[in-house]
């Protein structure tokens, strides 16, 4: 097991180098001056020096570069002019609000998922299998910001259930918690609803026609126990790996959900970043996710291995 | 060599011509039995046919204001309603289905041209496959939506500035399809016939293993099509698209967001002809792929 949770690892060393760089030099497609851009056309040679400066432009870029991965090094993701902060602290005081919201989707998204994919599995070619499969193509379809504005639209402007953005924190006031993350949680949900319910569907149509499911059949077993034991059990390894899909489309999900909604996480940090052209927060940021589900990845990796002994031993 | 190389395609090939003429049939055929493909690729016609006559739907301008009809509601008059500045709703939505389906053809045909030949050289010679996927690799690590607005951010907006992020983000899962694809095709006795024959890698790759890798790349292509468009608009709701007053749907939401409570038909109408867009390109896909690639197919 040691040694699966060391290759992982020791594969997501170039992929970080890589994007580490890629980062890097993201900073200097900026067309023309970025001081100018960022001074205005109002601003002095010395006030463009000064921001040049700032963001450490005025050095040569290897010695940029150096910086840089000597910043990473020391968890240093630079700091954004914009905040006055470290982009790493500003990043870490909005994570619990992101966090929260992306498990409450991600709850929404297993239960849905599995279950409508389950049962279009068992009855296939009937109109519960059509109903989800269509529930399924609406979900991969449907833009999920457009989803939150019309879900505000409804719920809030004309019926007045619930409130149009904001954020309470759960540990303040969990029943004010939930009614503000409960339409964030499922416009956010709805795409990755779809792909898993797809996903377990044919996984699960895979397991139902192996040996084992019809033996389990034949020696007798009720039929719950069958689904429940035998054919769910094995149809879970395959859905464990695209769970890594699941929280990358979250996290680029939350970005535009947590705009539509008003909800002070990272994703909102990101989009304001946009706006005030906080270069560096751009950065950081997009830094900051990658190397999280990056590690995420890692975390599926061994636990696929884990749960499923013919990968550990054939690799490992 | 070569020359015998040549004599020997063009003989398998001409006994091949009625055979491989009549799979093409088939695959037609088939594809035209596909419920969903067939409404996929109705639903598709009826948004490419409101861009193409966007200026007939709609003679007024997207962009002309009339301050007298602000905030109309859909009615006869206007089919779509009005927005805060009194243009014509119906024309900024067809207008804007030119752009994004602009946006997204060109994607495509980026991610066709380069997703090829990148996956191509990466499957087909070994030397170059590791550099190749390792930033492959990296590329795709980032969340594609995050990453495009990245680029998007840093290259400022503009069209042009649009479809180059797009591409950036999408090439290397295309390329990755690709080079499965040729990995598998340059395994094939036919391939392996052509090498022995004396051809070149130039036309093993074009003349063999290229045609045959083609069914994976399109249906891809379709899927990246939705992508390309839903990321566009996204990338435009949150202010980094073609500059406003650009009619691209992500644009007229953006701006109609704050007048949601008053005027929801902004944010409703272009908001419906994009989830259509996505679910008619996403039922192409579903078709292409069970037609064309049966390895890939959905358990039916």
């Amino acid at each position: 097991m040691g040694r699966v949770i060391l290759r992982s690892i020791a594969g997501a060393i170039p992929v970080v180098l890589l994007v580490t760089l890629i980062t890097f030099g993201l900073m200097r497609l900026i067309p023309g001056d970025v001081s100018a851009a960022l001074g205005g056309i109002t601003s002095t040679t010395e006030e463009r020096e000064q921001i040049r400066k700032n963001l450490g432009l005025d050095e040569p870029v290897h010695v940029q570069l150096l910086k840089w991965y000597g910043g990473l090094l020391r968890a240093d993701l630079g700091r954004s002019h914009f905040l006055g902060k470290d982009v790493t602290t500003a990043t870490f005081e909005r994570l619990p609000v992101s966090f929260s919201l992306s498990l409450y989707a991600l709850v929404i998204t297993l239960i849905l998922g599995i279950v409508s994919g389950i049962l279009a599995a068992l009855r296939q070619n009937t109109w519960v299998d059509q109903a989800a499969m269509m529930f399924a193509l609406i979900g991969v379809s449907m833009p999920n910001f457009w989803l939150g504005l019309m879900m505000i639209v409804l719920f809030s402007v004309h019926l007045g259930w619930l409130p149009t953005g904001g954020y309470v924190p759960f540990t303040q006031d969990p029943i004010g918690w939930l009614r503000s993350t409960t339409m964030p949680a499922i416009s956010l949900a709805l795409l990755q609803v779809g792909l898993l319910a797809r996903i377990t569907r044919s996984t699960m149509l895979e397991v139902l026609r192996q040996d084992y499911v019809r033996t389990a059949r034949a020696k007798g077993l009720p039929n719950y126990l069958v689904i429940g034991k035998h054919a769910l059990a094995n149809a879970m390894i395959p859905i464990i790996t695209v769970i890594g899909i699941i929280v990358s489309l979250s996290v680029s999900g939350a970005v535009v959900t947590e705009t539509v909604f008003s909800i002070p996480g990272v994703g909102q940090l990101l989009t304001s970043a946009i706006l005030n052209r906080d270069y560096p927060m751009i950065q950081g940021g997009l830094l900051f996710v990658t190397l999280m589900l990056v590690g995420i990845n890692i975390a599926v990796d061994v636990a696929y291995a884990w749960l499923d002994p013919r990968v550990r031993f054939e690799r490992g | 060599m070569a020359d015998s190389a040549v004599a020997f395609d063009e003989a398998v090939a001409a006994a091949a011509e009625p055979e491989r003429r009549s799979a093409r049939w088939d695959t037609l055929r088939r594809l035209w039995r596909h419920r969903s493909f067939k409404f996929g690729l109705a639903l598709f016609a009826i948004i490419v046919a409101a861009a193409v006559l966007a200026p007939w739907i709609s003679p007024v301008s997207p962009n002309k204001l009339q301050m007298r009809l602000r905030f109309e509601p859909p009615s006869w008059d206007h089919p779509f309603g009005t927005d805060n500045l009194g243009r014509s709703q119906l024309a900024r939505v067809v207008y804007g289905a030119q752009l994004s389906l602009f946006i997204g053809t060109m994607v495509v045909l980026v991610n066709a041209v380069f997703g090829t030949l990148i996956g191509a050289l990466a499957g087909y010679f070994k030397q170059l496959d590791n550099a190749l996927m390792r930033i492959n690799d990296a590329i795709m690590a980032f969340p594609a939506v995050l990453l495009a607005i990245g680029v998007a951010a840093v290259l400022g907006r503009s069209t042009p500035n649009m479809i180059l992020a797009l591409s950036i983000v999408y090439i290397p899962r295309t390329a990755r399809i690709v080079r499965s694809s040729v990995i598998v095709v340059s395994q094939m006795e036919y391939v392996q016939a052509a090498v022995a024959a004396g051809a070149g890698h130039w036309r093993i790759l074009r003349r063999h293993i290229l045609p045959n890798s083609m069914a994976p790349l399109l249906v891809q292509l379709s899927f990246l099509f939705a992508y390309a468009v839903l990321t566009e608009a996204t990338l435009s709701f949150l202010g980094l698209g073609a500059e406003p007053p650009a009619p691209t749907w992500g644009n007229i939401m953006s701006e109609g967001r704050q007048y949601m409570r008053e005027a929801p038909w902004i944010i409703t109408i272009p908001g419906a002809a994009l989830a259509i867009t996505v679910m008619a390109l996403n039922l192409l896909g579903d078709g292409l792929r069970d037609v064309l690639d049966p390895r890939l197919k959905i358990q039916q």
